[in-house]
């Protein structure tokens, strides 16, 4: 990891663009303060890198592969390759953010471990790496989500964390996030919150992306190898946060040759009010303590998305995404619940690997995008399907 | 600017009287929709001497359970900015005492900044309390307007927050600090612990320029008291939605809650 300095990087008050900042209340300012002076001195030590690789390598797994799909190239007419987060240990690429941020919460001397969680995944890389340190854990996780995504709520049992229901408004991931800033409201010391997307106040949407970055420095090196350039036409993503797609766009941000495509949850279909497409819907707003492009009613109330994926089911983006959707260096796209479901079907039968649902989402995009026989496209496999097949089976089109 | 510009009536309370003042914070729409006006009315003649309509919102994240409830409920029974504004127009033909709105950053966003500080002004509001808009960002993009149209932005400080901080605060500080009781969510709390008190008295020490008002658990008599003993005065919200859910002759109830509160 490398401080690289973009022209899509964050500014020093914590802006991307418009995009960004830290709309908290007081009682947080302590804690985001601290880590905003803290953060880059900490993550750039050499001790600290030592530390992170070490585990990202030994413990997480990486790096992990370019895989080249070829029954995937062959059916969508270009070089297909997966990165393949879903092989990161806990099933997806959440588990890079979460280890450098209990490194960080470490070396801020905290002791106590909260996390929001929509599809689990979150939920289980912090608990996995709470246990893995020794350090007390707490996940917020709306009840819907606890339903949907019963096994991980189990996984996060079996580690040893607390698992407490957001039982407030749509009771998904929104909801478990103001239920986990309330508590660091109510539990200032000693906790550390750590955010599982791109999302919150500065220095968050920054930490998440350098941590997820580790996506795209791998890529670079694999592509080389493979395609003798570090550069590939398009990069595909789907955004839930946004925490993978940064990630994987991270060292891509100043190739403008370079494709970014974001893919979003249309839920029911853009139009049908049971959606989670963010940028097609929602307008400039204030939300989880940044300015970004937010679902809301005329009156800025933040409307209740839809999504038949937990991790996508948010009604913003993170603020890097917001700006990359204003300043036109995103393709955004969105994919419905059908069109996700038939996509996670078809790379099952055509490559042997079974997709989570939010992933699915970025195959689905695959159809959307007009491709030459020679374009290298790489799509960010962010997580696997293990914890969606309830979901599988309840939709059934197999 | 050549303009006369009125002294606002938050000026003017704190000018007149630096002690025992009680703030009232209730959600606007709460228990139902057209309360607004008989709930501002019974304070002040109860004896408030500042009033903080909250506007609701949809995440309230610096809220505990009363005042989410409150919000939620608010938002069902059709609550939303303009309807809130039609409903305070002429406001000031029975309301004398100062009037803020208190609320979160996203729906006065929308509802456009400018547009909404005129708006305010217009009606004779003195002045905002919006927990998630901070003071960097204040400063720099909004607080223009907000003088232009004569309104007075609050700002909070916490047991965390630090010296260094609280003088600044204390520096930019328009009307009163709203000095939260606590490191809490909203919410009412039996009694006023010693570590509170402790927090009390240390900034009490620091002889601020501004008065101050403590908020965030303050829910009786005593508490108020207590309070009182190391600032201008107190907030109340949550204990006060309580009531107003539990009662059935509004009008009578708050003007005896807040009596009590007051002990006269
Ligand atoms: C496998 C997988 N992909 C994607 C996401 C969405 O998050 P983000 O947009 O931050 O990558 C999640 C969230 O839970 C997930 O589990």
């Amino acid at each position: 990891m490398e401080q690289t300095i973009s022209k899509y990087a964050v500014d020093e008050q914590g802006y991307y663009g418009k995009f960004g900042g830290a709309f908290i209340p007081e009682m947080l300012y302590p804690n985001v303060e601290e880590l905003k002076e803290k953060y880059l001195d900490i993550i750039y030590a050499p001790e600290f890198q030592e530390a992170f690789h070490g585990l990202l390598k030994d413990y997480v797994g990486r790096p992990t592969p370019l895989y080249f799909a070829s029954r995937l190239s062959e059916k969508h007419g270009a070089k297909i390759y997966l990165k393949r987060e879903d092989l990161c240990h806990t099933g997806a690429h959440k588990v890079n953010n979460t280890v450098g941020q209990i490194l960080l919460a470490q070396r801020l001397g905290k002791k106590k471990i909260i996390a929001e969680t929509g599809a689990g995944q979150h939920g289980v890389a912090t608990a996995t790496v709470c246990a893995l340190m020794g350090m007390e854990c707490i996940v917020y996780m709306g009840e819907v989500d606890m339903a949907r995504q019963r096994p991980n709520v189990e996984r996060m049992r079996i580690l040893g964390a607390e698992v407490r229901p957001a039982k407030s408004g749509s009771r998904t991931l929104k909801d478990a996030t103001n239920e986990a800033m309330r508590h660091w409201i109510n539990n200032p010391n000693e906790t550390h919150y750590i955010i599982g997307s791109v999302v919150g106040p500065h220095p968050y949407p920054d930490m998440v992306a350098r941590f997820q970055s580790v996506i795209s420095e791998e890529m670079r090196e694999q592509l080389l190898l493979k395609e003798g350039t570090e550069t590939p036409d398009y990069v595909v993503a789907c955004v839930g946060g946004g925490s993978n797609a940064a990630g994987a766009f991270y060292h891509f941000l100043d190739e403008p040759e370079v494709q970014l495509v974001a893919v979003e949850a249309a839920g029911h279909g853009v139009d049908s009010g049971k959606s989670a497409a963010t940028t097609a819907l929602g307008r400039d707003g204030v939300l989880h303590g940044s300015r970004t492009i937010l679902m809301q009613t005329e009156d800025g109330q933040v409307v209740e998305p839809h999504s038949i994926s937990a991790g996508l089911d948010y009604p913003g983006i993170g603020p890097l995404h917001a700006h990359l959707f204003d300043s036109k260096r995103g393709i955004f796209l969105n994919a419905t619940d059908e069109e996700a479901m038939v996509a996670g079907v078809e790379l099952s039968r055509l490559e042997g690997i079974i997709p989570a649902i939010e992933s699915a989402h970025a195959i689905a995009a695959l159809g959307k995008l007009t491709f030459k026989p020679y374009d290298v496209v790489v799509l960010n496999l962010s997580g696997r399907g293990d914890k969606d097949l309830e979901t599988y089976i309840k939709w059934g089109g197999y | 600017m050549s303009e006369i510009i009125e002294a606002n009536r938050i000026d003017t309370l704190f000018t007149e009287r630096a002690d025992h003042i009680l703030s009232m914070y209730f959600t606007a729409g709460y228990p139902n929709l057209g309360d607004t006006r008989k709930i501002m009315k019974a304070l002040q003649d109860g004896g408030a001497d500042v009033i903080e309509v909250g506007i609701p919102f949809s995440d309230p994240v610096a809220d505990g359970p009363t005042i989410q409830k409150s919000n939620q409920q608010a938002l069902e029974n059709g609550m939303n900015m303009k309807l809130l504004f039609d409903q305070l127009e002429g406001m000031r033909s029975e309301i004398d005492i100062p009037v803020l709105l208190m609320g979160y950053f996203n729906p006065v966003m929308q509802y456009g900044l400018e547009k909404f500080c005129a708006k305010c002004q217009e009606i004779g509001i003195d002045g905002l309390i919006l927990p998630d808009l901070p003071v960097y960002e204040y400063r720099k993009f909004y607080k223009e307007i907000f003088t232009k149209y004569g309104l007075h932005n609050i700002y909070l400080i916490t047991p965390q927050t630090s010296e260094e901080r609280i003088k600044e605060i204390d520096d930019h500080t328009e009307g009163f600090i709203y000095m939260v009781s606590s490191a809490s969510t909203t919410g009412a709390k039996g009694a006023v612990s010693e570590v509170q008190e402790a927090y009390f008295a240390r900034i009490q020490m620091l002889r601020l320029k501004n008065p101050r008002l403590i908020g965030f658990g303050i829910s009786n008599n005593e508490t108020f008291e207590r309070a009182c003993r190391y600032a201008s005065g107190a907030i109340i919200g949550s204990a006060f939605i309580d009531l107003l859910e539990k009662s059935d002759n509004m009008e009578a109830d708050i003007k005896q809650f807040v009596k009590g509160i007051k002990g006269n």
